[in-house]
């Protein structure tokens, strides 16, 4: 690239366009800097100055919503600013808001430096937003490692116990395979697209138009077919579907609660944001439907069958909410499946994410509570007595529980109901129907939960063996943070408001 | 002419909700007790409101006081529609009716932890009124749900005998034939093409774009089957009798008397008029499923009980077995008499759950071989009790009596065999009933009726049971010698049905 093409490069660059992230990336490095600058007893306002940021940038989204970009592609092409692409910018914000609360919590239960956390998690989280709006294969892996090496040193964190970075570990080993799977799949699909024999090549075919229009002019080429496989596979790992879910009830037990927040929403969420992009009805590989479509038909029945029978076994809480977020994702597949050719299903699954994140932090936030010292050993027997020593967390628990169950009137059953609808929209009746007997299952582990909260009793063991960790008190703002998610919760189950003008885009 | 300054089907929504969220986000207990009165006569109000006005306010599809609520999903056809037709009203009136006697006496019983009981339990009265007020089918199925979730943590928590067991089964069973409906409906949804939930839109919708027959049979058979596990059609069944068995008399008096009507309330409203061929095709496997299975069988199965609970929960089964008959022989006449039965059933089941749960307190059991002589220290109780027991069998007087009759004068129409062979049902309804009630009231006292008795003396019913038990009592008899303020709306709604043809 010459001088002239790197100027006009520049030119096009808008770089007021990603002030949101580029925010987040300033705030992280201030982090730091103020680490060093403030004397040891002011280091406690450290995390305030992140949560205002992100609080204040996440105002500065809104104010800025209906953004005169929106629908323009900016950086040459490596970013397409959508309505969508702003949703899950605040999605990614409102989730790193909820993680620095609730790290704050586990923390200060460990002897380990704290404002690393902050900054990483701030990181990837720009990262995220970024992912949300690439437009590019380049820049899709580019941001997908950087989230990805921020994740594994989230996960393995607890640098003092074993299960942490057990899981650390595992997570860095399936991560660095599935990144190298994606890789793999991305050169595929640029190499053959770039083939100058082929119809509709073209020498950027890392841009997702000029790829698209490729998949479109060669519709059976075997290495695109396999790059597509491969490329899904890669996003298969991340969002924990089937059977590329292993890693996920170790890495989730092991990783300091927070974190298993972070993993399991927002992480997720970018991958099927990923997922979206990329299947969805004006995705780049819509041309290769006869081949995407099977491919994510078999995962999604399996990762729901998988996940929710999976989780009837469980006894350690992190390990049944990895799992029950193994069925999650398979439902979610279940409207990536239908958005081939449904546009409602696209929307519902913003939907059905914003839900899950309500009800998900809620749980995260009531585990954040009830967990000691030792953060992976969180067991249901923990549970009992809940609502008899503090009501206000059983119900908040119960509210997040319910709403992952999908019980009207909360909002994780319109985000089911959503996504049922333009399951049959679709014609996936055979998948529609794997759906609904894995909503009864998961009723099951759910209410075995809420039980143990609420209907049973604790007694101490009589042969001395270890007793459960004490309780956390709820401090004033999280106690308002839960309250809210809750009171969020039953709020979008009966009314859809702001999300409807949204759901009905076209 | 109704002359309320607010819409009267949303406050009787609204208002136990209210009181719920209230609760649930810390009202004191001695408020949340009084405050339970109002928030159980509200819904009670205003369904006599809605009953005594109904004629003469303006009606407009077939609906009288429509409103309707943005709930932001106006793009995908949901929207909070109210309102009330000939089929609706009266199931709102009785689920006013038996809810405001639940309540009472949820109110008046020492329930552990009772804020949280009565919570739970104004939750489901919200639901159940949103259920029969709504014209739109998707809040009539999530109404549905938010009354059915309290059900199974009720009956997990205050319920008698195998309460964990019979909750878990209830769950199972239920969660999948709610499921299996919602897919029924959504297929309805999808299929019909109106873009709409809005009953009135679809009904007009299909008028001018009919289903193909095949089309019509698949969705009413997968209404059918998820309707089917809700109202326990035979062989799917076997989760009421255990569940009422173990549930809290105020969750069982709801829960058998009104919510369970859903099903059946689905299939009138829904599946007749919209899917007429489906409903054709499944009559007769209909017909002698419930006659076989619900009324034969189900029927002796309630001869052999010796436990007053399950006896009561299998009887509602049976009784279940007559209003599949009428949906079957589908022609006013038939339906009507359902809808006739359903509320006399509501009333006179929650009535018997409400006795013998009074009875229970009085005997501390609930087998039949252990009581016996209790008419002589309770003789109002046993009077009461009779009473419901005739109400069940179906005797003249009562509102069952009209429902029954009507039921089988269609169904002679219909299918003869069946007719006979249902006909015989009440003989088996009368054998368990009078026999049960010779059991608990007549006859010398067992020696362990004589123990009990020694050391509490049984006393009759107190204010707080029988006022609950007299306002359902009432309302029994008022509509058995006046079932015509039901009948002309009914039959109206019914002959007015624009039939929707098919292709």
């Amino acid at each position: 690239m010459n001088l002239e093409a790197v100027k006009l490069a520049a030119a096009d660059n808008l770089w007021s366009a990603l002030f949101p992230e580029l925010m987040l990336a300033g705030l992280a490095l201030l982090l730091l800097v103020l680490e060093i600058v403030l004397p040891k007893k002011h280091h406690v306002v450290i995390p305030d100055v992140a949560s205002a940021g992100l609080l204040g940038t996440l105002i500065g989204l809104f104010i800025n919503w209906n953004s005169s970009l929106i629908g323009a592609e900016t950086f040459n092409g490596l970013i397409h600013h959508t309505h969508q692409g702003q949703m899950m910018r605040a999605f990614f914000m409102i989730c790193a808001l909820l993680v620095c609360q609730l790290g704050r919590l586990t923390l200060a239960r460990q002897p380990m430096p704290k404002i690393e956390f902050y900054h990483i998690v701030l990181v990837v989280t720009a990262a995220m937003m970024l992912l949300a709006q690439s437009n590019h294969l380049l820049m899709l892996f580019v941001v997908l490692e950087t989230l990805t090496i921020g994740l594994y040193i989230l996960v393995s964190y607890h640098r003092t116990s074993t299960a942490s970075l057990e899981a650390g570990l595992k997570y860095l080993l399936m991560g660095a395979l599935s990144s190298g799977i994606l890789l793999f799949g991305i050169v595929l699909l640029y190499g053959v697209a770039g083939n100058p024999a082929l119809p509709a090549h073209s020498d950027n075919a890392m841009y997702y138009p000029e790829l698209t229009r490729f998949l479109e002019g060669n519709r059976d080429n075997f290495v695109a077919g396999l790059g597509i496989v491969l490329v899904l596979v890669g996003v298969g790992f991340k969002i924990g579907a089937f059977p590329f879910q292993i890693w996920v009830p170790d890495v989730y037990q092991g990783a300091p609660t927070p974190v298993t927040a972070f993993l399991a929403v927002a992480s997720k969420a970018a991958g099927f944001a990923v997922l979206m992009a990329l299947c969805g009805k004006d995705g780049v590989f819509a041309s290769y439907q006869a081949l995407t479509t099977p491919v994510l038909t078999v995962m999604a029945a399996a990762t729901i069958i998988f996940g929710n029978l999976a989780a009837l076994t469980q006894h350690n809480v992190k390990r049944l909410i990895g799992l029950s977020g193994v069925s999650h994702a398979g439902f979610l597949l279940l409207g990536v499946v239908a958005s081939a050719t449904s546009v409602l299903a696209t929307n519902a699954i913003y939907f059905y994410l914003f839900a899950y994140l309500i009800a998900s932090f809620a749980v995260f936030g009531v585990m954040t509570h009830l967990a000691g010292p030792d953060d992976s050993d969180q067991d249901l027997d923990h549970y009992a007595g809940l609502a008899k020593e503090s009501p206000f967390l059983a119900g908040v628990l119960a509210v997040g529980l319910g709403s992952l169950a999908g019980i009207p009137p909360l909002a994780g059953f319109m985000g089911k109901f959503l996504v049922f609808v333009a399951a049959y929209q679709s014609g996936a009746r055979w998948l529609l129907a794997i759906a609904a007997a894995g909503v009864v299952v998961s009723i099951f582990y759910y209410f075995g939960w809420i039980k143990a909260a609420f209907f049973e009793t604790w007694t101490p063991p009589a042969d001395g063996a270890p007793t459960r960790p004490a309780r956390t008190p709820v401090t004033w703002v999280t106690g308002c943070a839960l309250g809210f998610l809750a009171l969020a919760s039953v709020f979008f189950g009966f009314y859809q408001g702001p999300f409807g003008q949204f759901l009905a885009l076209k | 002419m109704s002359n309320l300054p607010f819409d009267p089907l949303l406050i009787a929504i609204a208002a136990p909700l209210a009181l719920a969220l209230l609760i649930a986000l810390g009202l004191p207990k001695r408020w949340s007790v009084t405050l339970a009165y109002g928030a159980f006569a509200v819904p009670l109000l205003m369904a006599l409101h809605t009953w005594w006005h109904f004629s003469g306010v303006p009606q407009q599809d077939g609906y009288a006081f429509l409103t309707r609520y943005s709930t932001g999903l106006d793009g995908l056809g949901i929207s909070l529609k109210l309102g009330l037709n000939g089929i609706s009203m009266p199931l709102f009136a009785m689920a006013g009716i038996v809810g405001f006697a639940a309540g009472l006496y949820a109110i008046q019983s020492q329930a552990e932890r009772l804020k949280i009981y009565l919570m739970l339990l104004l939750i489901m009265q919200g639901g159940l009124m949103g259920v029969f007020a709504s014209v739109d089918v998707f809040f009539l199925y999530f109404f549905h749900e938010l009354a059915l979730i309290p059900t199974f943590i009720m009956v997990g928590v205050w319920g008698g005998r195998d309460r964990s067991y019979a909750a878990m089964k209830m769950t199972i069973y239920l969660t999948a034939g709610a499921m299996v409906s919602l897919i029924g409906l959504i297929a309805l949804y999808v299929k019909s093409g109106a873009n709409s939930f809005d009953l009135i839109a679809i009904k007009a919708h299909l008028a001018r774009v009919p289903l193909e027959a095949a089309v019509q049979q698949n969705i009413f058979g997968l209404l059918l089957l998820g309707f089917g596990v809700l109202v326990s059609l035979w062989p799917l069944h076997t989760w009421a009798p255990l569940g009422y068995g173990a549930a809290p008399s105020s969750n069982a008096m709801l829960h058998a008397g009104v919510l369970k009507k859903f099903g059946l309330y689905g299939l009138i409203q829904v599946g007749l008029p919209l899917l007429p061929a489906g409903a054709l095709h499944w009559a007769h496997p209909l017909a002698w499923l419930a006659v076989i299975g619900n009324v034969l069988i189900v029927g002796f199965v309630t001869i052999a009980q010796r436990d007053l609970k399950q006896m009561i929960g299998y009887s509602s089964v049976m009784h279940m077995g007559y209003a599949f008959l009428g949906i079957a022989a589908g022609s006013t006449l038939g339906v009507g008499g359902v809808v006739l039965m359903m509320v006399a059933h509501g009333l006179s089941v929650a009535l018997l759950f409400l006795l013998s749960t009074c009875i229970h307190h009085r005997t501390h059991t609930f087998s039949l071989d252990e009581m016996g002589g209790l008419a002589q220290q309770a003789p109002v109780l046993a009077a009461f009790f009779v009473a419901a027991t005739f109400a069940s069998i179906g005797l003249p007087g009562f509102a069952n009596f009209w429902g029954e009759l009507t039921i089988f004068v269609a169904l002679w129409k219909f299918s003869v065999p069946v007719t006979v062979l249902a006909v015989a049902g009440v003989v088996i309804s009368a054998i368990y009933g009078l026999r049960a009630s010779a059991a608990v009231f007549f006859g010398p006292a067992t020696e362990r009726m004589a123990k009990v008795a020694a050391q509490h003396p049984p006393a009759d019913l107190r204010w707080a049971e029988k006022l609950p038990a007299l306002i359902l009592l009432v309302a029994l008899l008022f509509v058995g010698f006046w079932p015509k303020s039901f009948s002309t709306p009914i039959d109206a709604a019914l002959t007015a049905k624009t039939q929707v043809a098919t292709k």
